[in-house]
């Protein structure tokens, strides 16, 4: 009887210990973080909602690569073209995901790449034209399985 | 090199928009993860990726440690003359790479 306590004790306290060893508070970039990363590409100006396309997945199961495309509704002319297109997140240790640099020449404003996600949260794509306005699209992407930040190895 | 892979059409007309595609063999470790020791396995990440034709930049994107492992980038650039593409990624640790591929253009 007695014996048989202690184990089951032994074994509770044992499955918390482990919970707590998995399951670290991620470190993770706020809210806060995340506007002064834009604040840093985007200086004053006003970011306006509109022209950026972000495609990700809305439900991502495995966060470390999840495709993502953005593109941008510009004639990519020399008087009216995309800068830059810059993607950022809310909730990985690091807010800024990527920055792209393009030109009239690129014929089509257009990028893809494969990004991690430490947690469901939303994305951000920001692009500078070249007449010096910046449009924004975002999405919310929920992860089921996140990208390994604070894995031990 | 072996470690990148480039898809870049080998002809295409004068005026034609024409999508490269890259993929750079490299492990991106985010400088957030730790060993059982509880130190942190330092950041070794490629920091940017360009790409030139014949001589001139034509795009470059800056990778943070949110580029999954093996950072695939495309994009998009018209062509108007036969010619060769480099690519070049830069990263942590004196990290190194190029790649080439040619294009004629009719």
């Amino acid at each position: 009887m007695h014996d048989e306590s202690t184990r089951r004790e032994f074994f509770g306290l044992a499955g918390g210990a482990a919970m707590l060893a998995v399951t670290p508070h991620p470190a993770e970039a706020t809210p806060a973080m995340l506007a002064s990363a834009i604040r840093n590409v985007v200086g004053t100006a006003t970011v306006q909602t509109g022209k950026v396309k972000l495609e990700i997945p809305p439900l991502v199961e495995n966060g470390n690569t999840v495709p993502m495309t953005v593109s941008v509704a510009s004639p990519m002319a020399p008087e009216d073209h995309v800068r830059s297109i810059h993607v950022f997140n809310e909730k990985n240790p690091q807010p800024n995901v990527a920055n792209f640099y393009l030109g009239p020449h690129s014929g089509r404003a257009q990028v893809s790449t494969r990004i991690r996600l430490a947690d469901s949260q939303k994305i951000v794509a920001i692009a500078k034209l070249s007449d010096g306005s910046f449009w924004s699209a975002s999405v919310d992407v929920v992860v089921t399985l996140a990208a390994c930040t604070e894995e031990v190895i | 090199m072996t470690s990148a892979l480039i898809n870049v059409p080998a002809k295409a007309k004068r005026g034609d928009i024409i999508e490269i595609k890259t993929l750079m063999s490299h492990i991106m470790e985010t400088g957030y993860r730790h060993m059982a020791s509880g130190e942190v396995v330092p950041r070794d990440i490629i920091t940017s990726f360009a790409c030139r034709f014949n001589g001139t930049e034509i795009f470059r994107t800056d990778l943070f440690p949110a580029i999954a492992a093996n950072p695939f980038i495309s994009f998009f650039t018209t062509v108007t003359e036969s010619g060769k593409f480099e690519f070049e990624w830069i990263g942590d640790r004196g990290f190194s790479e190029t790649a080439t591929a040619s294009i004629s253009v009719e």
